[in-house]
């Protein structure tokens, strides 16, 4: 008689904590927290984490994510980044922002911390729009979309264009990792896998500021159900966000 | 055959599964949860097809997803 | 702590350097700051000498990144400051709730100027009212010391840091432009120490053998704000004891002048003046303005005397003394205008009439 045997291939990541989240249905959040927690696992640094929280979907990070977390006030993550990276240069520090909080309110500082190379590593979820506060116009948000703030669609002339960010933080000599995913599929998650890898190991290798701006859906604030919202991250996002690689200071190291 | 168990009390009913298995067994079930979201389930005509790869839970947002690859039997040739 | 003069090394310094020398004396580790004239002297100063003793110097990009760089720091329990000047500190507010929200130590000077808006880099005490009542939103406090010769900078200094630590909240030291500016010597008498146990029960180092750490300032849940405030409130309270302050000639004095940081020690030159005229003129100086010292000054009020007070802005502490003496006595307000660099003959007149 032969047994049937079977193994479980896929289980959370330990730093995540097995909980329910608050997060929308069909919100890339909750696949997100689960890479930067899968990466953590992998690379062994639960135990020596700093998280920075910021505002926005995300500001329960610590319920989810099993480190040492500090609160930033809205935008102001990289700059706190900075602080305890400065205070404790042992330690693995990394924060996670929306776009509100990394494009609009903080732009400074994450240009800033970017250009002077901080030890750092940022995560970066790009969904076009404020979703906390109930889906009002980001940076990123795309010409022509409607939001509550932009009822006509956002226009060049009143709102400007969309700010590519992962394009702009390359251009910074400190920059040693900047790329742009998405998690709409598996092959586009898998490449998110590695680009967290390579941006959390830039900053383990000492060799300067990581950063992965990762396109997601916001179903709710799209007025689309979670499988169309996905779908508009690759009909319409990847068309103005191109997905790749911009720096790479890993690579070039080979 | 390799299956997949459903955490019912976790799922949002989001369906992002549904677009990522290749066999296509996922679909939406009629069992509401306490939540009030319709869970996923297996199309039982198709959930034999299961391959184990893992492909649901990877984009599952809410860890809903537990699967179970099936390893080559004992004693088959 | 003692003060042993003996064998100290004696300095002549500005204020501004007086603090900067007694931040690296408390033990500073980090120091992040934006220039702003008049108090450029400490990020200047710093820049030099804390990385030579090993601390991290980084002149960020605004006083916004700055103070949120304490925060950051003083979140793994190291000794953190900033500083700046009276509109780079409107701008540190959002910080500084978060900072006392969170309990996360730091220290923060502002080396007032001229204001309200761009104002201008001549001294005033227009910031009083910023310092005392929060500054910045919700119900918090931070501790108020205000120095008013360059020895009380070195000393309040080594005093604010560890305040910051003993109630894990920020603490502002109040100066102004000529407090900044002026040289004097001072005695140095601390020798640095960094105590790498501080802390120890709550900061931030990576959840190693033991569970997670986190310092937020969110609280939504049922109740939880309530006893979060409740926490905050009882902490502030418990601050009354290390309220300080100074009484100058008060004993047999007829007229008391109230009076903080470089106006209170202007003013106990007129004091002197005064009474060489044979006028019994008494100086109360508040050096902590938060906590106030109430108490003390309603008790002078208490034995008969009359009180002018004197600021260097249109009347902000006034408002504390009338709430120390009310129903027991009353107080003149004399305002030196913001700008005007005051001198000992610039109170004798206003001192004079109340007699």
């Amino acid at each position: 008689m032969s047994e049937i045997l079977e193994k479980q291939v896929f289980s959370l990541p330990k730093s995540l904590k097995d909980v329910p989240t608050h997060f929308c249905p069909g919100c890339h959040h909750g696949i997100i927290h689960r890479l930067v927690a899968q990466t953590i696992d992998d690379l062994k640094l639960q135990d020596i984490s700093i998280c920075v929280g910021s505002v926005g979907c995300s500001v329960f990070i610590y319920d989810y994510i099993d480190v040492d977390t500090v609160e930033a006030p809205h935008g102001r993550a990289p700059a706190v980044a900075t602080g305890i990276k400065r205070a404790r240069p042992e330690n693995f520090v990394f924060a996670y922002q929306g776009d509100g909080d990394l494009a609009a309110i903080g732009f400074s500082e994450i240009v800033h911390c970017a250009n002077r190379g901080e030890r750092v590593t940022i995560v970066f979820v790009n969904n076009t729009v404020y979703g906390m506060t109930g889906g009002q116009m980001a940076p990123t948000t795309l010409l022509g979309q409607k939001t509550t703030t932009t009822p006509y669609g956002r226009s060049e002339s009143n709102e400007g264009y969309p700010l590519k960010m992962a394009e702009m933080l390359a251009s910074l000599e400190g920059t040693a990792f900047s790329a742009r995913v998405a998690v709409n599929n598996i092959k586009n998650l898998m490449k998110t896998k590695k680009a967290l890898k390579k941006a959390f190991m830039v900053q383990l290798e000492d060799l300067g500021f990581g950063f992965v701006e990762i396109l997601s859906a916001c179903p709710t604030n799209w007025h689309l159900t979670p499988l169309e919202a996905n779908m508009r991250v690759e009909k319409e996002m990847m068309k103005y966000f191109p997905l790749g690689i911009y720096k790479d200071k890993l690579e070039d190291k080979k | 055959m390799s299956r997949i168990e459903i955490r019912e009390e976790r799922c949002k009913g989001c369906l992002l599964c549904t677009s990522v298995c290749p066999e296509n067994i996922l679909v939406q079930g009629n069992v509401i949860n306490s939540k009030g979201y319709k869970v996923i389930t297996c199309d039982e005509e198709k959930k034999e097809n299961c391959r184990g790869c893992g492909f649901c839970a990877e984009i599952c947002p809410d860890g809903a997803i537990v699967v179970f690859k099936t390893i080559k039997p004992k004693g088959s040739k | 702590m003692d003060k042993n003069k003996n064998n100290k090394e004696r300095m002549l310094v500005k204020g501004n350097e007086a603090i900067a020398i007694g931040a690296l004396d408390a033990g500073v580790e980090c120091y992040f700051a934006y220039p702003i004239t008049p108090q450029s002297d400490i990020p200047e100063y710093l820049s030099r000498e804390l990385v030579k003793l090993g601390g991290e110097f980084l002149q960020a990009e605004s006083e916004i990144a700055s103070i949120n760089m304490v925060l950051g720091a003083g979140a793994c329990g190291k000794r953190a400051m900033t500083s700046s000047s009276s509109p780079g500190i409107s701008l540190k507010q959002e910080g500084i709730s978060y900072m006392a929200a969170s309990e996360i130590p730091g220290v923060i000077v502002n080396i007032t100027r001229g204001g309200p808006g761009l104002g201008g880099i001549q001294p005033s005490q227009g910031d009083y009212f910023q310092a005392t009542r929060g500054g910045g939103h919700g119900d918090y406090r931070t501790l108020v010391l205000a120095p008013s010769t360059c020895q009380e900078c070195y000393d309040l200094t080594i005093d604010a840091f560890d305040l910051a630590f003993k109630y894990r909240n920020p603490v502002l030291i109040l100066g102004d432009a000529i407090l900044g500016q002026m040289k004097e010597p001072i005695v140095r008498w601390k020798e640095r120490t960094i105590n790498p146990n501080e802390g120890n029960e709550w900061k931030l180092t990576g959840k190693k053998g033991r569970a997670q750490r986190i310092l937020k300032s969110l609280y939504l849940g049922d109740g939880e704000m309530e006893a979060h405030n409740m926490k905050l409130w009882k902490k502030y309270k418990s601050m009354e004891q290390d309220v300080r302050w100074e009484e100058f000639l008060v004993d047999d004095a007829e007229v008391v002048a109230v009076a903080f940081g470089s106006i209170g020690r202007i003013a106990k030159s007129s004091a002197r003046k005064l009474r060489e005229k044979g006028y019994k003129v008494g100086v109360f100086r508040p050096i902590t303005l938060f906590p106030f010292p109430y108490e003390p000054l309603r008790k002078l009020a208490i034995s008969g005397k009359r009180f002018i007070t004197i600021e260097n802005n249109t009347g902000q502490m006034v408002e504390d003394v009338k709430l120390a003496i009310c129903g027991v006595g009353e107080t003149e307000f004399f305002a030196n205008m913001p700008g005007k660099v005051s001198t000992p003959e610039d109170f004798l007149e206003p001192i004079k009439k109340m007699f």
